[in-house]
Protein backbone atom coordinates (compact mmCIF):
# COMPACT_ATOMS: atom_id res chain seq x y z
CA UNK A 1 0.00 0.00 0.00
CA UNK A 2 2.75 2.72 0.95
CA UNK A 3 4.58 1.48 -2.18
CA UNK A 4 1.50 2.25 -4.33
CA UNK A 5 1.40 5.75 -2.21
CA UNK A 6 4.67 7.19 -2.05
CA UNK A 7 6.77 5.25 -4.99
CA UNK A 8 4.86 3.97 -7.64
CA UNK A 9 3.28 7.18 -8.78
CA UNK A 10 6.70 8.24 -9.17
CA UNK A 11 8.27 5.72 -10.93
CA UNK A 12 5.51 5.82 -13.59
CA UNK A 13 5.86 9.39 -13.81
CA UNK A 14 9.92 9.01 -14.66
CA UNK A 15 9.26 5.74 -16.63
CA UNK A 16 7.15 7.12 -19.10
CA UNK A 17 7.53 10.85 -19.38
CA UNK A 18 5.44 11.30 -22.49
CA UNK A 19 2.37 10.37 -20.28
CA UNK A 20 3.37 12.94 -17.53
CA UNK A 21 3.54 15.73 -20.15
CA UNK A 22 -0.01 14.72 -21.51
CA UNK A 23 -1.33 14.80 -17.98
CA UNK A 24 0.12 17.91 -17.19
CA UNK A 25 -0.75 19.77 -20.67
CA UNK A 26 -4.64 19.00 -20.05
CA UNK A 27 -4.10 20.51 -16.43
CA UNK A 28 -2.97 23.20 -17.72
CA UNK A 29 -5.81 23.78 -19.84
CA UNK A 30 -8.34 23.43 -16.82
CA UNK A 31 -5.89 25.55 -14.81
CA UNK A 32 -5.74 28.67 -16.94
CA UNK A 33 -10.00 28.68 -17.24
CA UNK A 34 -9.66 28.34 -13.62
CA UNK A 35 -7.38 30.90 -13.14
CA UNK A 36 -9.37 33.56 -15.49
CA UNK A 37 -13.07 33.02 -13.81
CA UNK A 38 -11.17 33.57 -10.22
CA UNK A 39 -9.80 36.79 -11.71
CA UNK A 40 -13.22 37.84 -12.13
CA UNK A 41 -14.11 36.99 -8.77
CA UNK A 42 -10.84 38.85 -7.70
CA UNK A 43 -11.67 42.29 -9.89
CA UNK A 44 -15.04 42.53 -8.31
CA UNK A 45 -13.83 41.32 -4.60
CA UNK A 46 -11.50 44.13 -4.59
CA UNK A 47 -13.18 46.95 -6.36
CA UNK A 48 -16.67 45.98 -3.69
CA UNK A 49 -15.71 43.54 -1.53
CA UNK A 50 -18.41 41.52 -2.93
CA UNK A 51 -18.19 37.98 -3.10
CA UNK A 52 -19.97 37.45 -6.37
CA UNK A 53 -21.80 33.73 -6.24
CA UNK A 54 -23.43 34.51 -9.92
CA UNK A 55 -19.92 34.40 -11.57
CA UNK A 56 -21.23 30.52 -12.47
CA UNK A 57 -24.57 31.23 -14.08
CA UNK A 58 -22.56 34.12 -15.67
CA UNK A 59 -20.66 31.76 -17.88
CA UNK A 60 -23.72 29.66 -18.52
CA UNK A 61 -25.59 33.22 -19.62
CA UNK A 62 -22.96 33.97 -21.72
CA UNK A 63 -22.98 30.29 -23.80
CA UNK A 64 -26.69 30.42 -24.14
CA UNK A 65 -27.01 34.19 -25.46
CA UNK A 66 -23.98 33.14 -27.82
CA UNK A 67 -25.48 30.06 -29.09
CA UNK A 68 -29.52 31.59 -29.13
CA UNK A 69 -28.63 34.37 -31.58
CA UNK A 70 -26.76 31.86 -33.32
CA UNK A 71 -29.88 29.96 -33.79
CA UNK A 72 -31.69 32.91 -34.94
CA UNK A 73 -29.65 32.82 -37.94
CA UNK A 74 -27.02 35.63 -36.43
CA UNK A 75 -23.60 35.53 -37.98
CA UNK A 76 -21.03 33.87 -35.61
CA UNK A 77 -18.77 36.80 -35.31
CA UNK A 78 -21.54 39.07 -34.53
CA UNK A 79 -23.13 36.37 -32.12
CA UNK A 80 -19.83 37.09 -30.08
CA UNK A 81 -20.33 41.12 -30.52
CA UNK A 82 -24.04 41.15 -29.42
CA UNK A 83 -23.34 38.45 -26.67
CA UNK A 84 -21.10 41.12 -25.38
CA UNK A 85 -23.40 43.89 -25.39
CA UNK A 86 -25.43 41.86 -23.64
CA UNK A 87 -22.93 41.24 -20.87
CA UNK A 88 -22.82 45.21 -20.67
CA UNK A 89 -26.29 45.81 -20.41
CA UNK A 90 -25.84 43.11 -17.74
CA UNK A 91 -23.66 44.72 -16.06
CA UNK A 92 -25.28 47.85 -16.04
CA UNK A 93 -28.55 46.83 -14.88
CA UNK A 94 -26.82 44.46 -11.71
CA UNK A 95 -25.40 48.20 -10.94
CA UNK A 96 -28.43 50.38 -11.29
CA UNK A 97 -30.90 47.71 -10.05
CA UNK A 98 -29.24 45.42 -7.38
CA UNK A 99 -25.70 47.26 -6.05
CA UNK A 100 -26.44 50.79 -5.91
CA UNK A 101 -29.47 50.71 -3.59
CA UNK A 102 -27.43 48.29 -1.28
CA UNK A 103 -23.94 50.96 -0.98
CA UNK A 104 -23.17 50.18 2.87
CA UNK A 105 -24.89 47.36 3.36
CA UNK A 106 -23.11 45.07 5.36
CA UNK A 107 -21.00 42.24 3.28
CA UNK A 108 -23.15 39.68 3.49
CA UNK A 109 -26.46 41.14 2.24
CA UNK A 110 -24.32 42.03 -1.25
CA UNK A 111 -23.69 38.49 -1.06
CA UNK A 112 -27.03 37.35 -0.83
CA UNK A 113 -28.20 39.94 -3.41
CA UNK A 114 -25.80 37.95 -5.67
CA UNK A 115 -27.23 34.57 -4.61
CA UNK A 116 -30.58 36.35 -5.68
CA UNK A 117 -28.63 37.44 -9.45
CA UNK A 118 -28.00 33.73 -9.42
CA UNK A 119 -31.59 32.43 -8.91
CA UNK A 120 -32.57 34.98 -11.59
CA UNK A 121 -30.45 34.41 -14.56
CA UNK A 122 -31.51 30.82 -14.00
CA UNK A 123 -34.75 31.27 -14.29
CA UNK A 124 -34.82 34.12 -17.27
CA UNK A 125 -31.83 32.04 -19.16
CA UNK A 126 -34.62 28.82 -19.02
CA UNK A 127 -37.87 31.20 -20.06
CA UNK A 128 -35.22 32.70 -23.07
CA UNK A 129 -33.38 29.46 -24.40
CA UNK A 130 -35.18 26.70 -22.49
CA UNK A 131 -33.62 24.23 -20.72
CA UNK A 132 -32.08 21.84 -23.09
CA UNK A 133 -28.58 20.99 -24.13
CA UNK A 134 -26.92 22.86 -26.47
CA UNK A 135 -23.92 22.38 -28.88
CA UNK A 136 -21.19 25.16 -28.97
CA UNK A 137 -20.85 26.94 -31.69
CA UNK A 138 -17.03 26.43 -31.96
CA UNK A 139 -16.42 25.58 -35.35
CA UNK A 140 -18.43 28.32 -36.82
CA UNK A 141 -16.57 30.86 -34.46
CA UNK A 142 -12.71 29.22 -36.33
CA UNK A 143 -11.77 27.89 -33.82
CA UNK A 144 -10.06 24.84 -35.06
CA UNK A 145 -10.34 20.95 -34.42
CA UNK A 146 -8.11 17.95 -34.87
CA UNK A 147 -4.58 17.80 -32.93
CA UNK A 148 -0.91 18.14 -33.33
CA UNK A 149 0.60 14.66 -32.61
CA UNK A 150 4.28 15.17 -30.75
CA UNK A 151 6.76 12.38 -30.28
CA UNK A 152 8.78 13.66 -27.06
CA UNK A 153 11.55 10.95 -26.32
CA UNK A 154 9.92 8.50 -28.45
CA UNK A 155 6.67 8.65 -26.70
CA UNK A 156 3.05 10.21 -27.66
CA UNK A 157 1.62 13.73 -26.46
CA UNK A 158 -1.50 14.69 -28.28
CA UNK A 159 -2.47 18.16 -28.49
CA UNK A 160 -6.12 19.44 -29.12
CA UNK A 161 -6.19 22.23 -31.59
CA UNK A 162 -8.71 23.94 -29.00
CA UNK A 163 -7.09 23.44 -26.07
CA UNK A 164 -4.22 25.02 -27.70
CA UNK A 165 -6.59 27.63 -28.62
CA UNK A 166 -8.08 27.71 -25.21
CA UNK A 167 -4.12 28.14 -23.80
CA UNK A 168 -3.66 30.99 -26.16
CA UNK A 169 -6.80 33.38 -25.62
CA UNK A 170 -6.83 33.02 -21.65
CA UNK A 171 -3.38 33.32 -21.76
CA UNK A 172 -3.82 36.38 -23.70
CA UNK A 173 -6.81 37.73 -22.05
CA UNK A 174 -4.68 36.97 -18.47
CA UNK A 175 -2.23 39.13 -20.00
CA UNK A 176 -4.06 41.89 -21.01
CA UNK A 177 -5.93 42.00 -17.53
CA UNK A 178 -2.76 42.31 -15.71
CA UNK A 179 -1.52 45.08 -17.82
CA UNK A 180 -4.82 47.09 -18.02
CA UNK A 181 -5.10 46.98 -14.05
CA UNK A 182 -1.29 47.65 -13.31
CA UNK A 183 -0.66 50.59 -15.95
CA UNK A 184 -3.92 52.16 -16.53
CA UNK A 185 -5.67 55.05 -14.68
CA UNK A 186 -8.94 52.99 -14.72
CA UNK A 187 -7.31 49.77 -13.61
CA UNK A 188 -5.45 51.57 -10.56
CA UNK A 189 -8.94 53.14 -9.86
CA UNK A 190 -10.67 50.06 -9.59
CA UNK A 191 -7.34 48.92 -7.22
CA UNK A 192 -7.80 51.91 -5.40
CA UNK A 193 -11.45 51.31 -4.78
CA UNK A 194 -10.92 48.53 -3.12
CA UNK A 195 -8.92 49.61 -0.49
CA UNK A 196 -10.37 52.52 0.67
CA UNK A 197 -13.84 53.69 -0.64
CA UNK A 198 -13.44 57.44 0.81
CA UNK A 199 -10.36 57.96 -0.11
CA UNK A 200 -11.40 56.28 -3.77
CA UNK A 201 -14.69 59.31 -3.88
CA UNK A 202 -11.91 61.90 -2.70
CA UNK A 203 -9.30 61.71 -6.30
CA UNK A 204 -12.48 61.51 -8.25
CA UNK A 205 -13.40 57.61 -8.55
CA UNK A 206 -17.36 57.00 -9.46
CA UNK A 207 -18.48 54.26 -7.74
CA UNK A 208 -20.63 53.88 -10.54
CA UNK A 209 -19.00 52.96 -13.32
CA UNK A 210 -16.05 51.18 -11.81
CA UNK A 211 -19.18 48.75 -10.49
CA UNK A 212 -20.08 48.66 -13.70
CA UNK A 213 -17.33 48.05 -15.22
CA UNK A 214 -15.59 45.07 -13.07
CA UNK A 215 -19.01 43.70 -13.86
CA UNK A 216 -18.65 43.99 -17.40
CA UNK A 217 -14.46 42.45 -17.36
CA UNK A 218 -16.25 39.58 -15.32
CA UNK A 219 -18.92 39.15 -18.05
CA UNK A 220 -16.58 39.11 -21.09
CA UNK A 221 -14.49 36.28 -18.59
CA UNK A 222 -17.60 34.28 -18.26
CA UNK A 223 -18.20 34.19 -22.37
CA UNK A 224 -14.35 33.50 -22.86
CA UNK A 225 -14.88 30.51 -20.40
CA UNK A 226 -18.36 29.51 -21.50
CA UNK A 227 -17.19 29.58 -24.98
CA UNK A 228 -14.05 27.30 -24.26
CA UNK A 229 -15.61 25.00 -21.57
CA UNK A 230 -18.74 25.13 -23.83
CA UNK A 231 -16.92 23.58 -26.88
CA UNK A 232 -16.11 20.46 -24.77
CA UNK A 233 -18.65 19.89 -22.34
CA UNK A 234 -21.79 21.28 -24.39
CA UNK A 235 -23.58 24.15 -23.22
CA UNK A 236 -25.91 23.62 -20.46
CA UNK A 237 -26.74 24.92 -16.95
CA UNK A 238 -23.88 22.14 -15.71
CA UNK A 239 -21.56 24.15 -16.77
CA UNK A 240 -22.06 26.40 -14.14
CA UNK A 241 -19.66 24.29 -12.07
CA UNK A 242 -16.87 25.35 -13.43
CA UNK A 243 -17.10 28.71 -11.81
CA UNK A 244 -17.11 26.91 -8.65
CA UNK A 245 -13.68 25.37 -9.33
CA UNK A 246 -13.05 28.50 -8.49
CA UNK A 247 -13.65 28.72 -5.14
CA UNK A 248 -10.61 26.51 -4.11
CA UNK A 249 -8.41 28.80 -6.22
CA UNK A 250 -9.37 31.67 -4.42
CA UNK A 251 -9.17 29.66 -1.23
CA UNK A 252 -5.33 28.64 -2.26
CA UNK A 253 -4.47 31.91 -3.83
CA UNK A 254 -6.19 34.47 -1.65
CA UNK A 255 -9.67 36.75 -2.65
CA UNK A 256 -7.51 39.77 -3.11
CA UNK A 257 -4.50 38.56 -4.62
CA UNK A 258 -4.47 38.71 -8.79
CA UNK A 259 -1.03 36.84 -8.63
CA UNK A 260 -3.07 34.21 -6.66
CA UNK A 261 -5.73 33.73 -8.57
CA UNK A 262 -3.15 32.96 -11.56
CA UNK A 263 -0.66 31.02 -10.04
CA UNK A 264 -3.75 29.51 -7.67
CA UNK A 265 -5.79 28.22 -10.43
CA UNK A 266 -2.64 26.71 -12.93
CA UNK A 267 -1.43 25.04 -9.63
CA UNK A 268 -4.82 23.03 -9.04
CA UNK A 269 -5.74 22.35 -12.57
CA UNK A 270 -2.81 20.63 -12.63
CA UNK A 271 -2.30 19.29 -9.46
CA UNK A 272 -5.89 17.81 -9.49
CA UNK A 273 -5.03 16.20 -13.07
CA UNK A 274 -1.98 14.22 -11.35
CA UNK A 275 -3.63 12.80 -8.70
CA UNK A 276 -6.70 11.98 -10.44
CA UNK A 277 -4.19 9.81 -12.95
CA UNK A 278 -1.47 8.90 -10.31
CA UNK A 279 -3.37 8.35 -7.03
CA UNK A 280 -7.09 8.79 -8.22
CA UNK A 281 -7.94 6.17 -10.75
CA UNK A 282 -5.33 3.83 -9.20
CA UNK A 283 -6.50 3.71 -5.80
CA UNK A 284 -9.76 5.45 -5.25
CA UNK A 285 -11.84 4.23 -8.19
CA UNK A 286 -11.25 7.84 -10.32
CA UNK A 287 -13.04 11.10 -10.16
CA UNK A 288 -11.36 12.68 -7.40
CA UNK A 289 -11.34 16.24 -9.21
CA UNK A 290 -14.84 17.05 -7.87
CA UNK A 291 -13.18 17.05 -4.14
CA UNK A 292 -9.32 17.52 -4.62
CA UNK A 293 -9.09 20.99 -5.04
CA UNK A 294 -11.06 22.01 -2.13
CA UNK A 295 -9.27 19.41 0.12
CA UNK A 296 -5.79 20.42 -0.84
CA UNK A 297 -7.43 24.45 0.02
CA UNK A 298 -8.13 23.23 3.09
CA UNK A 299 -4.69 21.70 3.79
CA UNK A 300 -3.41 24.81 2.51
CA UNK A 301 -5.50 26.88 4.98
CA UNK A 302 -5.03 24.79 7.82
CA UNK A 303 -1.37 26.46 7.48
CA UNK A 304 -2.15 29.79 6.36
CA UNK A 305 -4.76 30.87 6.77
CA UNK A 306 -5.10 34.13 4.08
CA UNK A 307 -4.35 31.76 1.44
CA UNK A 308 -0.73 31.33 -0.24
CA UNK A 309 -1.36 34.86 -1.64
CA UNK A 310 -3.74 37.08 0.47
CA UNK A 311 -3.21 39.82 2.45
CA UNK A 312 -1.85 39.02 5.70
CA UNK A 313 -4.20 39.23 8.78
CA UNK A 314 -2.48 40.77 11.78
CA UNK A 315 -4.59 41.80 14.73
CA UNK A 316 -3.67 43.96 17.20
CA UNK A 317 -4.48 43.01 20.47
CA UNK B 1 -20.52 89.44 -5.16
CA UNK B 2 -18.61 91.01 -2.63
CA UNK B 3 -14.64 92.83 -3.59
CA UNK B 4 -12.85 90.92 -6.15
CA UNK B 5 -9.86 92.93 -5.49
CA UNK B 6 -8.35 90.98 -2.60
CA UNK B 7 -5.93 92.14 -0.36
CA UNK B 8 -2.41 92.26 0.98
CA UNK B 9 -0.62 89.91 3.64
CA UNK B 10 1.81 90.93 6.31
CA UNK B 11 4.10 88.76 4.65
CA UNK B 12 3.34 90.83 1.42
CA UNK B 13 1.62 88.17 -0.94
CA UNK B 14 -1.39 88.90 -2.84
CA UNK B 15 -4.53 87.37 -1.93
CA UNK B 16 -6.82 87.68 -5.00
CA UNK B 17 -10.71 87.25 -5.53
CA UNK B 18 -13.31 84.57 -3.92
CA UNK B 19 -12.54 81.18 -4.79
CA UNK B 20 -15.38 79.40 -2.66
CA UNK B 21 -18.33 81.30 -0.24
CA UNK B 22 -20.07 79.17 2.30
CA UNK B 23 -23.64 81.21 2.80
CA UNK B 24 -25.81 79.97 5.68
CA UNK B 25 -25.05 76.54 5.59
CA UNK B 26 -26.68 74.88 8.51
CA UNK B 27 -26.15 70.95 8.67
CA UNK B 28 -28.70 68.67 10.64
CA UNK B 29 -27.94 64.84 11.36
CA UNK B 30 -31.91 64.25 12.58
CA UNK B 31 -32.21 66.43 15.32
CA UNK B 32 -28.20 67.30 15.95
CA UNK B 33 -27.07 70.64 14.62
CA UNK B 34 -23.57 70.07 13.41
CA UNK B 35 -23.50 73.32 11.43
CA UNK B 36 -25.53 76.39 12.21
CA UNK B 37 -26.22 78.74 10.00
CA UNK B 38 -22.43 79.78 9.09
CA UNK B 39 -21.20 81.83 6.35
CA UNK B 40 -17.34 82.50 4.84
CA UNK B 41 -15.62 82.67 1.87
CA UNK B 42 -12.23 81.37 0.77
CA UNK B 43 -10.18 83.47 -1.45
CA UNK B 44 -7.40 83.09 -4.23
CA UNK B 45 -4.61 81.77 -3.02
CA UNK B 46 -4.79 81.68 0.68
CA UNK B 47 -4.48 79.94 3.44
CA UNK B 48 -7.41 79.56 5.39
CA UNK B 49 -7.58 77.73 8.27
CA UNK B 50 -10.68 76.46 10.61
CA UNK B 51 -10.44 76.04 14.07
CA UNK B 52 -12.87 74.97 17.34
CA UNK B 53 -12.79 72.98 19.92
CA UNK B 54 -13.55 69.08 19.81
CA UNK B 55 -17.19 68.91 18.37
CA UNK B 56 -17.21 72.37 17.09
CA UNK B 57 -18.43 71.44 13.47
CA UNK B 58 -15.07 71.69 11.62
CA UNK B 59 -14.78 68.51 10.21
CA UNK B 60 -18.24 68.37 9.03
CA UNK B 61 -17.66 71.73 7.32
CA UNK B 62 -14.81 70.18 5.17
CA UNK B 63 -17.12 67.08 5.00
CA UNK B 64 -20.09 69.79 2.57
CA UNK B 65 -17.58 71.73 0.91
CA UNK B 66 -15.98 68.48 -0.33
CA UNK B 67 -19.47 67.07 -1.33
CA UNK B 68 -19.11 64.25 1.55
CA UNK B 69 -22.03 66.01 3.45
CA UNK B 70 -25.13 67.94 1.27
CA UNK B 71 -26.11 70.90 3.38
CA UNK B 72 -29.38 70.70 4.82
CA UNK B 73 -29.67 74.53 3.83
CA UNK B 74 -27.62 77.04 2.66
CA UNK B 75 -25.15 77.13 -0.37
CA UNK B 76 -22.01 76.97 -1.23
CA UNK B 77 -20.65 78.96 -4.54
CA UNK B 78 -17.78 77.92 -6.20
CA UNK B 79 -15.58 80.01 -9.15
CA UNK B 80 -19.08 82.87 -8.98
CA UNK B 81 -21.35 80.43 -9.02
CA UNK B 82 -23.61 78.31 -7.07
CA UNK B 83 -22.93 74.70 -6.80
CA UNK B 84 -25.82 72.02 -6.97
CA UNK B 85 -25.62 69.08 -4.90
CA UNK B 86 -23.31 66.84 -6.00
CA UNK B 87 -21.39 63.71 -4.93
CA UNK B 88 -17.88 63.80 -3.50
CA UNK B 89 -16.60 62.21 -6.48
CA UNK B 90 -17.93 64.84 -9.04
CA UNK B 91 -16.87 67.61 -6.70
CA UNK B 92 -13.08 66.07 -6.69
CA UNK B 93 -13.24 66.99 -10.62
CA UNK B 94 -14.12 70.60 -9.90
CA UNK B 95 -10.50 70.77 -8.51
CA UNK B 96 -11.38 70.15 -4.91
CA UNK B 97 -8.58 67.65 -3.44
CA UNK B 98 -8.71 67.17 0.74
CA UNK B 99 -6.65 64.84 2.79
CA UNK B 100 -8.48 62.78 5.71
CA UNK B 101 -8.05 63.41 9.44
CA UNK B 102 -7.39 59.71 9.66
CA UNK B 103 -5.49 59.30 6.94
CA UNK B 104 -6.97 57.26 4.00
CA UNK B 105 -4.92 55.72 1.42
CA UNK B 106 -4.64 52.79 -0.93
CA UNK B 107 -2.68 50.71 1.53
CA UNK B 108 -2.29 48.30 -0.47
CA UNK B 109 -0.53 50.10 -3.34
CA UNK B 110 2.83 51.73 -3.70
CA UNK B 111 3.43 55.26 -3.15
CA UNK B 112 3.99 55.93 -6.67
CA UNK B 113 0.32 54.17 -7.63
CA UNK B 114 -1.23 56.21 -5.18
CA UNK B 115 0.16 59.67 -6.06
CA UNK B 116 -0.86 58.50 -9.29
CA UNK B 117 -4.49 58.11 -8.75
CA UNK B 118 -4.67 61.60 -7.99
CA UNK B 119 -4.59 62.02 -11.33
CA UNK B 120 -7.56 60.27 -12.21
CA UNK B 121 -9.02 63.70 -12.52
CA UNK B 122 -7.29 64.49 -15.49
CA UNK B 123 -8.16 61.35 -16.93
CA UNK B 124 -9.67 62.14 -20.47
CA UNK B 125 -9.05 59.22 -22.22
CA UNK B 126 -11.89 56.77 -23.05
CA UNK B 127 -11.41 52.92 -20.80
CA UNK B 128 -11.58 51.49 -24.31
CA UNK B 129 -8.33 53.36 -25.54
CA UNK B 130 -6.64 52.79 -22.33
CA UNK B 131 -7.01 48.94 -22.19
CA UNK B 132 -5.41 48.85 -25.33
CA UNK B 133 -2.88 51.53 -24.10
CA UNK B 134 -3.40 53.78 -27.37
CA UNK B 135 -3.18 56.65 -28.87
CA UNK B 136 -4.36 60.05 -26.71
CA UNK B 137 -4.43 57.51 -23.45
CA UNK B 138 -0.41 56.60 -23.67
CA UNK B 139 0.47 60.44 -23.98
CA UNK B 140 -1.80 60.70 -20.82
CA UNK B 141 -0.46 58.10 -19.00
CA UNK B 142 3.23 59.70 -19.34
CA UNK B 143 2.00 63.27 -18.76
CA UNK B 144 0.31 62.06 -15.77
CA UNK B 145 3.33 60.09 -14.95
CA UNK B 146 5.80 63.11 -15.52
CA UNK B 147 3.48 65.56 -13.20
CA UNK B 148 3.66 62.93 -10.05
CA UNK B 149 7.08 62.64 -10.34
CA UNK B 150 7.57 66.54 -9.98
CA UNK B 151 5.37 66.22 -6.62
CA UNK B 152 7.13 63.22 -5.43
CA UNK B 153 10.34 65.40 -5.95
CA UNK B 154 8.88 68.16 -4.26
CA UNK B 155 7.34 66.62 -0.78
CA UNK B 156 10.54 64.35 -0.95
CA UNK B 157 9.26 60.84 -1.01
CA UNK B 158 11.60 59.83 -3.70
CA UNK B 159 13.21 57.24 -1.41
CA UNK B 160 9.78 55.58 -0.85
CA UNK B 161 8.29 55.86 -4.07
CA UNK B 162 7.95 51.69 -4.86
CA UNK B 163 7.06 50.73 -1.15
CA UNK B 164 3.80 49.62 -0.25
CA UNK B 165 1.68 52.15 1.54
CA UNK B 166 0.94 50.05 4.41
CA UNK B 167 4.45 49.92 5.39
CA UNK B 168 4.99 53.71 5.58
CA UNK B 169 5.21 55.15 9.28
CA UNK B 170 2.49 57.65 10.12
CA UNK B 171 4.25 61.02 9.18
CA UNK B 172 5.05 59.43 5.72
CA UNK B 173 1.80 58.69 5.27
CA UNK B 174 0.64 62.11 5.73
CA UNK B 175 3.02 63.10 2.90
CA UNK B 176 1.57 60.50 0.89
CA UNK B 177 -1.53 61.62 1.00
CA UNK B 178 -0.44 65.22 0.46
CA UNK B 179 0.99 64.60 -2.70
CA UNK B 180 -1.55 62.46 -3.85
CA UNK B 181 -3.90 65.72 -3.45
CA UNK B 182 -0.77 67.61 -4.82
CA UNK B 183 -1.14 65.58 -8.02
CA UNK B 184 -4.55 66.33 -8.78
CA UNK B 185 -3.78 70.10 -8.90
CA UNK B 186 -6.38 71.15 -7.41
CA UNK B 187 -7.68 74.82 -7.51
CA UNK B 188 -8.41 74.36 -3.70
CA UNK B 189 -6.83 71.96 -1.30
CA UNK B 190 -8.17 71.00 1.76
CA UNK B 191 -6.68 69.33 4.95
CA UNK B 192 -8.09 67.56 7.01
CA UNK B 193 -5.96 67.79 10.80
CA UNK B 194 -2.39 67.52 8.58
CA UNK B 195 -0.54 67.50 11.80
CA UNK B 196 -2.59 65.37 13.91
CA UNK B 197 -0.64 62.83 15.96
CA UNK B 198 2.40 64.05 14.72
CA UNK B 199 5.82 64.53 16.53
CA UNK B 200 7.57 68.40 17.13
CA UNK B 201 9.78 67.44 14.07
CA UNK B 202 7.11 66.08 11.67
CA UNK B 203 5.28 68.99 12.14
CA UNK B 204 7.70 71.55 10.89
CA UNK B 205 7.99 69.09 8.06
CA UNK B 206 4.35 69.56 7.27
CA UNK B 207 3.91 73.78 8.02
CA UNK B 208 7.56 73.60 5.36
CA UNK B 209 5.59 71.61 2.68
CA UNK B 210 2.20 73.46 3.42
CA UNK B 211 3.90 76.68 2.93
CA UNK B 212 5.68 75.59 0.33
CA UNK B 213 3.20 74.40 -1.60
CA UNK B 214 1.47 77.76 -1.34
CA UNK B 215 3.95 79.61 -2.36
CA UNK B 216 5.29 77.66 -5.19
CA UNK B 217 2.17 76.52 -6.97
CA UNK B 218 -0.13 78.83 -5.65
CA UNK B 219 -2.51 76.69 -4.24
CA UNK B 220 -5.46 77.85 -2.27
CA UNK B 221 -5.79 75.76 0.85
CA UNK B 222 -8.23 75.21 3.65
CA UNK B 223 -7.58 73.49 6.81
CA UNK B 224 -8.59 72.21 9.59
CA UNK B 225 -6.53 72.02 12.90
CA UNK B 226 -6.10 71.69 16.74
CA UNK B 227 -2.56 73.47 17.07
CA UNK B 228 -3.49 76.41 17.68
CA UNK B 229 0.23 77.68 17.43
CA UNK B 230 0.76 76.25 14.28
CA UNK B 231 -2.74 77.63 12.78
CA UNK B 232 -1.33 80.94 13.64
CA UNK B 233 1.70 80.86 11.98
CA UNK B 234 0.74 79.27 9.11
CA UNK B 235 -2.93 81.00 8.19
CA UNK B 236 -3.88 84.03 6.87
CA UNK B 237 -7.38 83.94 7.87
CA UNK B 238 -9.20 81.99 10.59
CA UNK B 239 -12.50 81.28 11.03
CA UNK B 240 -13.43 79.83 14.53
CA UNK B 241 -16.13 77.61 15.71
CA UNK B 242 -17.70 76.28 18.67
CA UNK B 243 -21.29 74.34 19.38
CA UNK B 244 -21.63 74.28 15.37
CA UNK B 245 -21.67 77.84 15.16
CA UNK B 246 -19.16 80.87 13.90
CA UNK B 247 -17.85 82.88 16.87
CA UNK B 248 -15.10 84.69 14.99
CA UNK B 249 -13.33 85.02 11.70
CA UNK B 250 -9.87 86.85 10.51
CA UNK B 251 -6.58 87.23 10.72
CA UNK B 252 -4.74 85.30 13.35
CA UNK B 253 -4.21 88.68 15.50
CA UNK B 254 -7.79 89.71 15.16
CA UNK B 255 -9.39 86.03 16.19
CA UNK B 256 -6.58 86.18 18.89
CA UNK B 257 -7.81 89.50 20.81
CA UNK B 258 -11.37 88.02 20.09
CA UNK B 259 -13.34 87.47 23.13
CA UNK B 260 -15.81 84.27 22.32
CA UNK B 261 -12.44 83.04 21.01
CA UNK B 262 -10.72 83.20 23.86
CA UNK B 263 -14.07 82.21 25.98
CA UNK B 264 -14.26 78.75 23.94
CA UNK B 265 -10.58 77.93 24.41
CA UNK B 266 -10.46 78.50 28.30
CA UNK B 267 -13.89 76.82 28.56
CA UNK B 268 -16.01 79.69 30.16
CA UNK B 269 -19.50 78.35 31.42
CA UNK B 270 -22.11 79.70 28.59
Amino acid sequence: MLNEIFIKPFVDMVEAPDFLLQVLWEGLVSGILYALIALGFVLIFRSSRIFNFAQGIMVVFAALTLVGLYAMGVPAWICVLLTLGVMFVLAVAIERVVLRPLVGQPDIILFMATIGITLFLIGFGEIIFGGENKVMISEELGIPTGDTVLEPWGGLLILQHLDITVVVVATLLVLALLAFLNYTQMGRAIRALGDDHQAALSVGISLQTVWVLVWFIAGIIALVTGIAWGARAGVSFALEVIAYKALPVLMLGGLESITGAIIGGLMIGMLEKLFEIYWGQPLLGGNTETWFAFVLALVVLLFRPQGLFGEKIIERV
Amino acid sequence: MKDTEGYMTADGRQIGGVLMEMKNITLRFGGVVAIQDISFDIREGEIRAIIGPNGAGKSSMLNVISGFYTPSEGEVWYKGSKRPPMKPFEVARLGVARTFQNIALFEGMSVLDNVMTGRLTHMHAGIGAQALWWGKARDEEIENRRKVEEVIDFLEIQAIRKTPVGNLPYGLKKRVELARALAAEPSILLLDEPMAGMNVEEKEDMSRFILDVNDEFGTTIALIEHDMGVVMDLSDRVVVMDYGKKIGDGTPDEVRNNQDVIDAYLGVAH
